[in-house]
């Protein structure tokens, strides 16, 4: 932290200066595959497709073992409203479907669709373009979103159709197309600026007509001025009568993050729970714009994507167009790494990244990049957790005003209430806290735990009202039962009464009971 | 004069509080919905008491211990301790894997004893016929188990879901240091 | 009125009742440990402290003095006291039984806090009026919740904090509120008594 940054942070928090985020770092950005066209991977052996690619609920698959499917087919939807149906990346035959590891921490697996392409990519007939999407209703092309299973190519996943809702009490104003790209190694961002041009201008086009924006901001970090040369250019040509903005950004971690960038470019901060919606914004990634392109101007469902295969593992790291559910394992021989002994894998950029256990899991729609790092070369220091000296550095790095120090505190003591008094839920994980401690203490991977741990407290929690209710529910039937049994005995024996003795009746009585 | 100044002054002093009783009467054990709260409702009869809330207000009264639930485990007796203002004391039980009842099927001779030992009625089925666990429902309370006839029904452990899978404490030495302080839980 | 803000500030500040007088330090140990039991506690004191000093000034003037029966004082002072607490012990069942049961014996412990008697016979011996004694006493109560709940903040964070064995639980409970009175020693000065 040098002492200019302490100054603005210092000007910022008195409400001076030019309106920007809070806190923030720079990491060393290691673009290295920057200047390098991408190349378009070739089809593996086989594709694993994950039902489950996307925040939200998981899909039932619509097709069975042996059938065939064309690329852009859809083979699993849900009925849910959270979740995106999943499409067949390539013609072929489907093999089977079986649990498999997927890109998650855990290194558990969920059910997976294998797919053997017949080598001739066929598109699905039914997969048509809406040319004249101009001309058309919001609604269709919102639709149209939807059913192409677009989510947030950023890394999170997040179904992109719910982020398009138009709300009549929040009119968009601004659509934001996010290209900051400000994690270390990822360029895909970068690259599908630079190649793809005219597709994220005009999908960014088509996001302005479904919510009826009548501005676009194109943010670009400064570390990537031919990005937005290219995009002036393309503009110029264009010669658009809409009001689009290009702004370049000084780089800095983690202006990519929606809620920062929102702050960054309009000085207006999203409060804790709200969306951007409800200031007026709709914020995209550039990967995200390009699916939105290819779903209505092409009609191809998203069934690839853009990523970076980095680190210092990988001999020819380059940015690569993978179709979805291609294994890491072949990505990572295209670049020239097939021995993975020693070296740690990392799904998405190495700040917000997950380390996966295998390289035999495939590419989803959230990987923005792939890392292959020598083992040596990764942090091993958060083993050796010191003291905190209470230096302060991740309060003032912290992008959302958070207490760092004190919230590890708390999780690392189980005291999950009082962390989230002091707004646990609100972190985003940006991991600037634990990049600056002096003492490495793992900041972030506490304040993982403390949520896991209340999301699990709060699942016990229903479980046990749930079963409250049942018992209760259980012992009033109960209760029911044995009052309507006594009433019936009662019955019997009224009318039994005259014709038997009592004898008689006490026996009827031992009966019932 | 002494006498009759602090007498009459003591008595105006008690027919005030007599009245504030009066006032301030409460009704139920609100204690004891607190801790019922607290405890994972299983019913399952493990702490000696029919069910949650009798030991809830057991607990309440200071007639049973705070340690005794044993699906609860060390989490709510620390709730516990912490409302009721005493010592946390050790769990004599083992921390015990959640389990749910399987009822192999093929084997059920369909006498729905299960069913009707079943407190949150999570077993399906009816005369004759074969009976089946809702595993979303079942809270692994075991009292299905001794009631059948056949022995048929198992404990699993529960299946581990992705969505609800969550992030291990970090592995560092302070991490586990701070986090044994806390189970050993000294209070001043 | 400035009289009245120099009665309340040195109540509160400078002669403050658990920190320099060292009254009161009981519950101020007791109950310290967690805030929300503090802030229950700390009305309980403050509605407490009020009261007394207001009614026994009034039984002082109106049935001690007349009478002639000083010497029965203390015993009407304790009465006094021990009856109001009677009532907030009532109260606060009604109102919070979680507090209830979270503050346990310290509540009908105020009763023999001996910051209350303090406050009451202090009003006596600096010959205050009804009005000063009732400003008094409730500035007394105000600096015993500051400085009680200040301590359970403290003491929240402390909890999670790295403490060698040795200080672990009443020692270091102990040396911080020490350091907490000679942080109040600082306020001597600021208002001449």
């Amino acid at each position: 932290m040098s002492d200019s940054s302490l100054f603005q942070s210092l000007m910022h928090s008195l409400g001076l200066g030019h309106s920007d985020f809070n806190g923030g770092i720079h990491p060393p950005m290691h673009k290295i595959t920057a200047a390098q066209a991408s190349e378009v991977s070739p089809m593996p052996p086989v594709l694993i497709v994950p039902l489950k690619q996307h925040i939200g609920e998981a899909c039932i698959p619509l097709v069975q073992i042996g059938d065939h499917v064309y690329r852009g087919q859809k083979i699993a939807r849900a009925d849910a409203y959270v979740t995106a149906s999943i499409h067949a990346p390539t013609s072929g035959k489907v093999v089977k479907i079986e649990d498999h590891r997927i890109p998650h921490p855990s290194g558990m697996g969920l059910p997976c669709m294998f797919i053997e392409p017949d080598g001739h990519d066929t598109i699905d007939p039914a997969c048509l373009p809406i040319v004249n999407w101009r001309e058309n209703d919001p609604d269709l092309l919102r639709e149209r979103i939807r059913q192409s299973g677009i989510v947030g190519l950023g890394g999170a996943a997040f179904p992109t159709f719910i982020k398009l809702l138009r709300d009549r009490h929040h009119p968009v104003h601004t659509v934001i197309l996010n290209g900051i790209e400000c994690e270390p190694y990822l360029t895909n961002d970068h690259r599908l600026m630079l190649e793809n041009t005219r597709q994220v201008i005009e999908g960014m086009q088509i996001l302005m007509h479904v919510v009826q924006a009548q501005k676009a901001i194109i943010a670009i970090e400064d570390n990537k001025p031919d990005a937005a040369e290219a995009i002036n250019a393309c503009l110029s040509k264009q010669r658009l009568d809409l009001t689009v903005e290009v702004r370049l950004m000084p780089t800095r971690y983690p202006q990519g993050s929606e809620k920062q960038l929102i702050e960054s470019l309009t000085g207006k901060q999203i409060p804790a729970g709200k969306l951007p919606l409800h200031v007026g914004v709709l914020c995209q990634n550039i990967g995200t714009t390009k699916a939105v392109y290819d779903a209505i101007a092409e009609g191809i469902p998203l069934t690839e994507r853009m990523v970076t295969v980095s680190g210092d593992a990988v001999p020819k790291p380059k940015n690569l167009r993978v179709r979805i559910g291609t294994p890491m394992r072949f990505v990572f021989a295209q670049c020239g790494l097939e021995d993975f002994d020693d070296i740690q894998i990392l799904h998405g950029g190495p700040m917000m990244g997950e380390k996966l256990r295998s390289a035999d899991i495939p590419i989803v729609k959230s990987s923005t990049g792939i890392l292959a790092m020598h083992t040596a070369t990764m942090q091993s220091v958060h083993k050796h957790e010191d003291p905190c000296i209470r230096c302060g550095h991740c309060s003032i790095v912290c992008p959302i005003h958070l207490v760092p120090n004190l919230l590890a505190d708390h999780c690392r003591n189980n005291q999950f209430d009082k962390a989230e008094d002091y707004h646990l839920f609100d972190c985003i994980e940006c991991g600037c806290c634990s990049y600056v401690c002096p003492s490495n203490i793992p900041l972030v991977h506490y304040f993982r735990y403390g949520k896991g741990q209340l999301a699990q407290l709060t699942r016990e929690r229903r479980f046990a009202d749930e079963s409250k209710a049942r018992s209760e529910q259980r012992e009033r039937r109960i209760e029911r039962e044995n009052a309507d049994k006594a009433a019936r005995r009662q019955r019997v024996r009224a009318e039994t009464k005259p014709v038997l003795d009592g004898k008689n009746s006490t026996e009827n009585d031992g009966d019932a009971s | 004069m002494a006498i009759l100044s602090l007498g009459g002054f003591a008595l105006v002093a008690g027919i005030i509080l007599a009245i504030a009783t009066r006032a301030f009467h409460i009704e139920g054990d609100p204690i004891a919905d607190k801790i019922e709260d607290m405890l994972p409702q299983t019913q399952c009869g493990q702490c000696g008491y029919p069910g949650c809330r009798p030991y809830a207000e057991a607990v309440a009264s200071e007639v049973a211990e705070i340690n005794n639930c044993v699906p609860g485990g060390e989490r709510t007796m620390i709730a516990i301790a912490d409302l009721m203002g005493v010592e946390p004391k050790a769990i004599e039980a083992e921390e015990a894997i959640p389990m749910i009842a399987f009822v192999r099927e093929d084997e059920c001779i369909g006498c729905t004893l299960c069913i009707k030992a079943c407190p949150v009625d999570a077993i399906v089925g009816a005369p004759k016929q074969y009976h089946t666990i809702i595993t979303d429902h079942c809270t692994g309370c075991t009292l299905c188990i001794d009631p059948c006839p056949v022995d048929c029904i198992d404990m699993l452990q529960k299946p581990e879901l992705i969505e609800h899978w969550s992030w291990p404490l970090p592995d560092t030495q302070r991490s586990r240091i701070g986090h044994q302080r806390r189970e050993s839980h000294q209070h001043v | 009125m400035s009289e009245f803000a120099v009665i309340l500030l040195s109540a509160v500040l400078v002669n403050n009742y658990v920190l320099t007088k060292f009254l009161g330090i009981c519950p101020f140990l007791g109950v310290s440990g967690k805030t929300e039991t503090a802030i229950g506690m700390s009305f309980a004191v403050m509605f407490v402290m009020t009261l007394a000093s207001t009614s026994s000034w009034l039984v002082q003037q109106f049935i001690l003095m007349p009478l002639d029966l000083l010497y029965l004082q203390t015993i009407f002072f304790i009465l006094i006291i021990a009856s109001l607490v009677q009532f907030i012990e009532m109260l606060i069942h009604k109102i919070s039984p979680v507090l209830y049961q979270g503050l346990g014996i310290y509540l009908p412990l105020i009763t023999t806090n001996c910051a209350v008697l303090g406050v009451a016979l202090l009003n006596i011996q600096q010959d205050n009026t009804f009005i000063t004694s009732a400003l008094y006493g409730f500035g007394a109560a105000l600096g015993f919740s500051l400085v009680l709940i200040l301590f359970s903040g403290l003491r929240e964070r402390m909890e999670g904090a790295p403490v060698p064995t040795a200080f672990k639980g009443a020692p270091l409970t102990l040396i911080t509120a020490g350091m907490m009175s000679l942080a109040f020693l600082g306020f001597s000065g600021l208002v001449k008594v």
